[in-house]
């Protein structure tokens, strides 16, 4: 079972990981459906058909005050583009997946267990979550690892408000997000790119930084599937993939967690990966970058900002030396 | 297979046929690079550096495969006319590497060759790659009959080059999917190119075992 294996020595499913019955049956449907679609011999259709399930319901409105102060005026990324071009390895390894695959993913019911060396563990489900604090759009820059950015408005609320809640322990020394690891609707759980579920995490101190955003919606709206639905975390001073969908879990923990890309390519992914141009991934550079969306193939490149120009959060950093903690 | 090698076939396609196939061919090939440059044009792709990049390399991949089954695929049906198409498979081979090789100069360096060099030296997996797109220089610049004739048996040779850059042209996908730890196409393809690679090892040595009935293998 999926569960037994869970290195974190969960010995019981998320509620969020059981398959509701509507799923289910839902999934028959859609079976029979491409079946059908098989026999017609048309491929055709059933892509149409698969298109028109990821984006059969309308999405849900949020509303929320934008916090200018902590918002770039940089033009954003068009919606079109920041929800057809996501990496969300649990859909699958092309970016162009998520947004295909990603519409299996239940959103509804779910919880998140906030637990670990905290006085007052919590579980919420989402619409306690949304509801914890005020939301607020941030207009945040996002750099990719790969060497691609985007500008995306977010809704959310830091962090810290929630952690505050739980009132974390002495021996709380970082945080650790688990995301969703069900095959039944993530049909890229199982490949052999990653190690399931997908873990991450920060020290308390990034965590409790108000930059860090515990986030709901994009663009207005709830968050679209293929962008981490429910639930995900933005650290806009990071690289992407630091910032984990779809969360289940939030730990409080005394040792550094063991993160998905970190514990299969350390030498490739560090811990803290903070956005810094002067560190380069060992098979391209990461001074500069491509804006998706501006200008096209013919486009120059961005140069990259250290901490992808979040400079409020340099003093986090003092004393490091940050081409070795990369 | 060796000692039952089907004989010449006297027939083939009539010289007015090999032309339609050939053109035929010739457009098949050139369809792929005709939708990277419409889509890209159409700015349909989101990320279209990484999308023109992906599709010249895959496919330069692609064709270098199709160049290296001409051989196996002459000798496992008998149609040697098969040999009238591999040219045209491998210049366009070339031609993917050579677009791959420029999407790099000019969308990564802005046809910056310093910048270019430092990436190259840099890069173990750009290294690489550019060993090949280097290698294939040659090969393309004999592909005509005039080169042909004039570098006789020297020719065969220089083009067994394409048994090192194929290897190292899956080395160079390897190495660049590692970065996401993604192997999934490059065994693949590995596994293609070690196949047609195979091929020649096993016949070269049958042949070596039995001269009598020993035929070059281009």
């Amino acid at each position: 079972m999926l569960f037994k294996r869970n290195p974190n020595g969960l010995d019981l499913p998320f509620p969020s990981e059981i398959t509701p019955r509507e799923v289910y049956e839902g999934r028959r449907k859609f079976i029979a459906q491409v079946a059908a679609t098989a026999a017609v011999g048309s491929s055709l259709w059933e892509l149409a058909n698969r298109e028109a399930f990821a984006q059969a319901a309308p999405a849900a409105k949020l509303a929320a005050a934008r916090n200018a102060g902590l918002s770039t005026t940089e033009k954003q990324t068009p919606f079109e583009d920041a929800t057809h071009y996501n990496n969300f390895y649990e859909f699958g390894t092309d970016k162009s997946d998520p947004a295909q695959n990603a519409h299996t993913l239940h959103t509804r019911p779910w919880t998140v267990r906030i637990e670990g060396e905290v006085k007052k563990p919590l579980t919420l489900d989402i619409d306690q979550l949304t509801k914890l604090a005020p939301l607020e759009e941030r207009i945040y820059r996002l750099r990719c690892v790969e060497g691609w950015s985007m500008v995306i408005p977010w809704v959310g609320y830091s962090l810290a408000n929630l952690i505050k809640q739980v009132e974390p322990n002495g021996n709380a020394k970082y945080v650790e997000f688990t995301t969703l690891a069900d095959k039944r609707q993530m049909p890229g759980v199982g490949s052999r790119v990653l190690e399931w579920p997908y873990v991450e995490g920060l020290r308390m101190d990034e965590a409790m930084h108000p930059l860090t955003l515990l986030t709901v919606g994009m663009y207005g709206q709830v968050l679209p599937n293929q962008n981490g639905a429910p639930v995900r975390i933005i650290v806009p001073w990071k690289y992407g993939f630091k910032s984990a969908k779809s969360i289940v879990r939030i730990r409080f923990v005394k040792d550094q967690p063991r993160t998905a890309w970190n514990g299969i390519a350390p030498e490739e992914y560090g811990f803290y990966s903070n956005v810094n141009p002067n560190v380069d991934h060992p098979r391209w550079s990461q001074a500069s970058e491509r804006r998706i969306g501006e200008g096209g193939f013919f486009a120059p490149k961005r140069k990259t900002l250290m901490f992808n120009g979040y400079d409020q959060v340099a003093s986090l950093y003092s004393g490091m030396d940050l081409k070795k903690y990369f | 297979m060796t000692k039952n090698a089907p004989a010449r076939p006297t027939v083939g396609p009539s010289p007015k046929q090999l032309a339609a196939i050939k053109t035929v061919l010739f457009v098949l090939a050139l369809l792929p690079f005709a939708r990277i440059v419409w889509l890209t044009v159409q700015q349909v792709p989101v990320d279209p550096v990484e999308f023109v990049t992906h599709g010249t390399g895959d496919w330069a991949l692609y064709l270098l495969c199709a160049t290296l089954t001409i051989t196996p695929l002459r000798r496992f049906t008998g149609w040697n006319w098969l040999i009238r198409l591999r040219r045209m498979l491998g210049l366009y081979a070339f031609f993917y590497a050579l677009m791959h090789f420029l999407t790099f100069l000019w969308a990564d360096h802005r046809f910056d060759f310093g910048a270019m060099w430092k990436d190259v030296l840099k890069r173990p997996f750009i290294t690489v790659g550019f060993i090949c797109f280097v290698l294939l220089l040659p090969l393309a610049a004999t592909s005509t009959n005039a080169m042909i004739k004039r570098l006789g048996r020297r020719w065969a040779q220089l083009h067994r080059l394409i048994y090192v850059i194929a290897p190292l042209a899956i080395l160079h996908y390897w190495w660049m999917k590692a970065g996401k730890h993604n192997f999934e196409q490059p065994i693949v393809w590995g596994t293609v190119v070690a196949v047609l690679l195979g091929l020649r090892v096993y016949w070269s040595w049958s042949r070596k075992r039995s001269p009598a009935t020993s035929r070059p293998v281009p």
